[in-house]
């Protein structure tokens, strides 16, 4: 049985009487590309500094890469982009990588080596003797990518990843992240970005006021949930109630008379224009229509969070 | 990677950084500057006390040596000052400013135990204030000797305690800088050390006028920060009064701090640093 790269049972953090994470159960893969979302204040960046052991759980247990959370020899393997990617800005960029390298215990001949190589991946080998204080925001999110590749991570940390990014930057971001999966490097992404998740991941899990609503591979979600658009000759009252027993309430266009439905899995939909067709229907379009991540994620984390 | 790479690489990095924020620069330009003009005056009054009382009255009292031991003795004062204003100003915010601003969580997230980044951050600054203090008080030394020729009794002693006082206070703003905000802990330490000041005026006047209450006042502020105490420790080693310079202000001492207050600083100062050390591994970033 192979170790996961993040396990985690019942993690649990209160600050006082405010409880951040209340019960974070879940189980990252080695290798996989793990989305991590939820709304703002639901518990992620907290769940993420109990895994990276900068804040101690207040209950519960977790282990990275087989060793208990907060253990300092483990983190060898792991690496972390913080959110805030504010670094020591007195440093120049090829310092910068130096010290964590010095820090991650890598020889000079092993830094020697790969600070070059990490540089001209994230695009700044022409900035290598730049200070850090010079750097854009988008730069210093490069270089903080830069810093947790470092070491050639089994587990990577990404808080946030392109939160300071232009398009381009975030196709590299999306480059190295495949990179990385080529390379069997598991990756806990933590992003806003719903597009960006639904490109890179291969399972996510749905967090709400610090609980896991739900873990699911990113495949299932796109398979599970389809929006059909309907048009039929004659639709009437009694056909409407009657799609009901198909998936959800269906909802007619009253200009167009085009009907919604929404169904919970692909294979109802073979079923639904045998139906259609035996009930002598005149079918003048039926075209599935697959969620967007966005579309899904209010589903599962609830429009009214969203609303607020 | 060992614990003491570990802690060397962050002491290194602490020294940069100072270097780099031209901390130790303008320290170090303003040392000069003051030598300069310590070093001018120091030779003005000196030919001015020479011409005016000449050897003095008798064969017991000489103002041209007593003034010369007071100004060196005032120049050292103005060390010890700075060496514990140093200490606070520099460190106030290195652990509470890395938690605000976010910069330590990619420090902590590395293969390394937190009290290793402490450690290493206080030898730094440790390192810092030994540099910026020998340069201030060789050159304060070295221009009083050279201009008067006298010198003092005890004197690297003397600046031991001096250093220790302000590893006293890298102590207290190590350890209140892993909880509190790098104002507040500013704020406290220069609160501290002003305690530590009246109390020693306090138990100063108390001695004089004999009221045993004003004397204990003193040694409890002594105790809560033994910087002023241990200034009066190196002053006895001095003995400036023995040339009869009956003055009040620092560099008199009437009430004698207990010798132990010395081994009492030591323990003093690491405990501090422990606590620092244990008090930063607890807190969640």
């Amino acid at each position: 049985m192979t170790v996961p790269a993040i396990e985690t049972q019942h993690l649990r953090k209160e600050f006082g009487s405010k409880v951040a994470v209340a019960d974070l159960t879940l189980r990252v893969e080695p290798g996989e590309i793990f989305g991590f979302l939820g709304p703002n204040g639901a518990g992620k960046t907290t769940s993420m500094k109990m895994l990276l052991g900068l804040t101690n759980p207040t209950a519960g247990e977790g282990q990275l890469l087989g060793q208990p959370l907060g253990e300092p020899g483990v983190r060898r393997r792991v690496g972390f982009l913080p959110e805030h990617f504010r670094f020591h800005e007195w440093l120049t960029a090829a310092e910068f990588l130096d010290v964590h390298g010095r820090l991650y215990g890598m020889s000079s001949a092993e830094r020697a080596e790969s600070i070059p190589d990490l540089l001209a991946l994230v695009g700044l080998a022409d900035r290598a003797q730049t200070r850090l204080a010079a750097f854009s925001k988008g730069m210093l999110q490069r270089i903080g990518l830069a810093q947790a590749l470092l070491n050639s991570p089994d587990l990577v940390f990404l808080d946030e990843p392109t939160s300071g990014l232009d398009p381009l930057g975030r196709r590299l971001v999306r480059n190295i992240i495949a990179g990385l999966r080529a390379e069997g490097t598991a990756v806990f992404l933590n992003s806003h970005l719903l597009s960006e998740i639904e490109l890179t991941c291969d399972r996510v899990a749905f967090i709400r006021e610090g609980r896991v609503l739900r873990v699911a591979p990113l495949a299932e979600l796109e398979q599970e949930s389809l929006r059909v658009r309907l048009r039929v000759g004659q639709p009437s009252p009694a056909l409407l109630a009657e799609l009901a027993r198909f998936g959800g309430e269906p909802e007619q266009d009253v200009r167009s008379g085009v009907i919604t439905l929404h169904l919970s899995d692909e294979r109802t939909v073979p079923e639904l224009v045998r139906w259609l067709v035996a009930a002598g229907q005149e079918v003048y379009e039926l075209s599935p229509q697959r969620l967007s991540l966005e579309e899904r994620f209010i589903q599962i984390v609830g429009e009214d969070i969203v609303e607020q | 990677m060992s614990a003491l790479q570990t802690i060397w690489t962050i002491t290194r990095l602490t020294i940069r950084e100072a270097q780099r924020r031209r901390i130790l620069w303008v320290a170090l330009f303003a040392a000069i500057a003051f030598l300069t003009i310590y070093g001018v005056g120091y030779r003005f009054i000196l030919i001015e006390v020479r011409a005016e009382m000449g050897q003095g009255p008798g064969p017991g009292f000489n103002p041209a040596q007593t003034i010369a031991i007071f100004l060196m003795v005032a120049g050292l004062y103005v060390v010890h000052f700075l060496g514990i204003a140093m200490a606070a100003l520099l460190s106030a915010g290195t652990l509470s400013g890395e938690v605000e601003s976010h910069t330590i969580e990619t420090l902590l997230t590395k293969p390394l135990r937190r009290w290793q980044v402490v450690l290493g951050k206080w030898l730094g600054f440790a390192i810092i204030l030994f540099v910026y203090m020998g340069v201030m008080a060789a050159g304060i030394v070295l221009i009083a000797r050279f201009l008067s020729g006298d010198r003092l009794d005890n004197l690297v002693p003397g600046l031991a305690l001096i250093y220790l006082s302000a590893l006293v206070m890298l102590g207290i703003s190590f350890l209140g800088g892993t909880r509190l905000s790098t104002l507040a802990n500013g704020a406290m330490a220069f609160a501290l050390y002003s305690l530590a000041f009246i109390g020693g005026w306090v138990e100063q006047f108390g001695a004089m006028l004999r009221n045993n209450t004003a004397v204990d006042v003193g040694i409890i502020s002594s105790l809560i920060m033994p910087a002023d105490a241990l200034w009066k420790r190196a002053v006895l080693g001095w003995k400036p009064t023995s040339t009869d310079m009956e003055m009040l202000g620092p560099f008199f001492v009437a009430s004698q701090p207990s010798p132990l207050m010395t081994g009492y600083a030591v323990a003093y100062a690491l405990v501090l640093l422990v606590l620092a050390l244990w008090s930063f591994s607890r807190r969640d970033m």
